[in-house]
């Protein structure tokens, strides 16, 4: 039975008011399968539960922050970015970022004349070792489909409109190679830390879906 | 003394079948099974842009759901420009389609 929040408090609460966190609905037809089937995996001693955990913490040590650093020092090391346009997953694994789904990187850089986006039409492929785990939207299928049929619709609505004689290339992610795409740098960030720069870059501009800006302007 | 340089030929099958810059049409297949090739670019005509390397897994198992590694089916990246994917979608933007394609897929156009 949840807490009841409907009589007079007497007793002193510090957070606010909220529906009560309960967990009332069945599970669906797939939370059933999945449950069966880890049930059934651990039960044969295919896998452990404390592998399960332990891929879990894998991927939440997965953050934005990981693909940020990447892209600072592409920008602030030249050697660097090279080998990073030559060879994704190499140029990751340099600085330390496991590539443990054993996908291919492809880092896609966005010049004056080019814009990149990335999507993945048929479900959910994304640069998780690098950026952790996709925005819900990136997987609904609105992103998906219009991504690549109207992509310049899709970046408006990100506040993101791109000048006359700038081509998109969206790539569609369809199997065992993942991208990340290499931001601009902004201008007026001449001599900046490498730490000051990664500050910058976020999940979205990584994506394609918008620039990297100075201010936290609002989009 | 000195011996002769050893040149050990590839096989067929461990050469890519397309190059950079080869013109390719996706096929116009609907097979039993799951194949990661997006319907909207079957039967598409694109322009070759880089070959994977390493090789990758092999499609033609997976698609049955075997995913039974055998690093044998090659894979190419694409490009097709959008205006010819969509209808009355302005071409002079120079917009375009980048995608991954299994070489079982592709054929010369």
């Amino acid at each position: 039975m949840p807490h009841d929040h409907d009589h007079p408090h007497p007793h002193a609460h510090d957070h606010d008011a909220h529906a009560p966190i309960v967990e009332d609905a069945a599970p669906g037809y797939y939370e059933v399968m999945e449950t069966a089937l880890r049930e059934l995996l651990i039960g044969k001693g295919l896998i452990t539960a404390a592998e399960i955990r332990r891929q879990i913490e894998v991927l939440d040590s997965r953050t934005p922050a990981l693909g940020a650093k990447v892209v600072a020092r592409a920008w602030t090391d030249p050697a660097y970015r090279a080998r990073l346009l030559e060879d994704g997953r190499a140029a990751v694994e340099e600085l330390g970022i496991t590539v443990y789904d054993d996908t291919q990187l492809i880092v896609l850089e966005n010049t004056e004349t080019v814009h990149n986006l990335i999507v993945c039409t048929l479900c959910s492929c994304y640069p998780r070792p690098v950026l952790g785990l996709p925005p819900d939207w990136y997987k609904l299928k609105p992103y998906r489909a219009r991504a690549v049929s109207e992509p310049r619709k899709v970046l408006a609505e990100f506040g993101t409109v791109l000048p006359e004689g700038v081509e998109i290339r969206v790539s569609d992610s369809t199997s065992l190679v993942r991208y990340l795409v290499l931001p601009r740098r902004p201008e007026g960030t001449e001599g900046w830390s490498e730490e000051a720069l990664a500050a910058l870059v976020t999940r979205d501009a990584m994506i394609g879906v918008v620039p990297v800006t100075l201010a936290q302007e609002a989009a | 003394m000195s011996s002769p340089p050893l040149s050990p030929l590839p096989a067929l099958h461990e050469r890519p079948a397309f190059a950079v810059g080869d013109r390719v049409r996706i096929a116009t297949r609907a097979p039993i099974g799951h194949y990661r090739v997006p319907i909207y670019v079957r039967g598409r005509e694109a322009k070759v842009t880089r070959i994977i390397e390493p090789a990758l897994i092999d499609n033609e198992e997976e698609g049955y759901g075997r995913n039974a590694g055998g690093l044998r089916g090659r894979y190419y990246r694409v490009a097709i420009p959008l205006a010819r994917l969509w209808t009355g979608y302005p071409a002079a933007r120079g917009d375009e389609l980048q995608i991954e394609i299994f070489e079982t897929w592709l054929e010369r156009a």
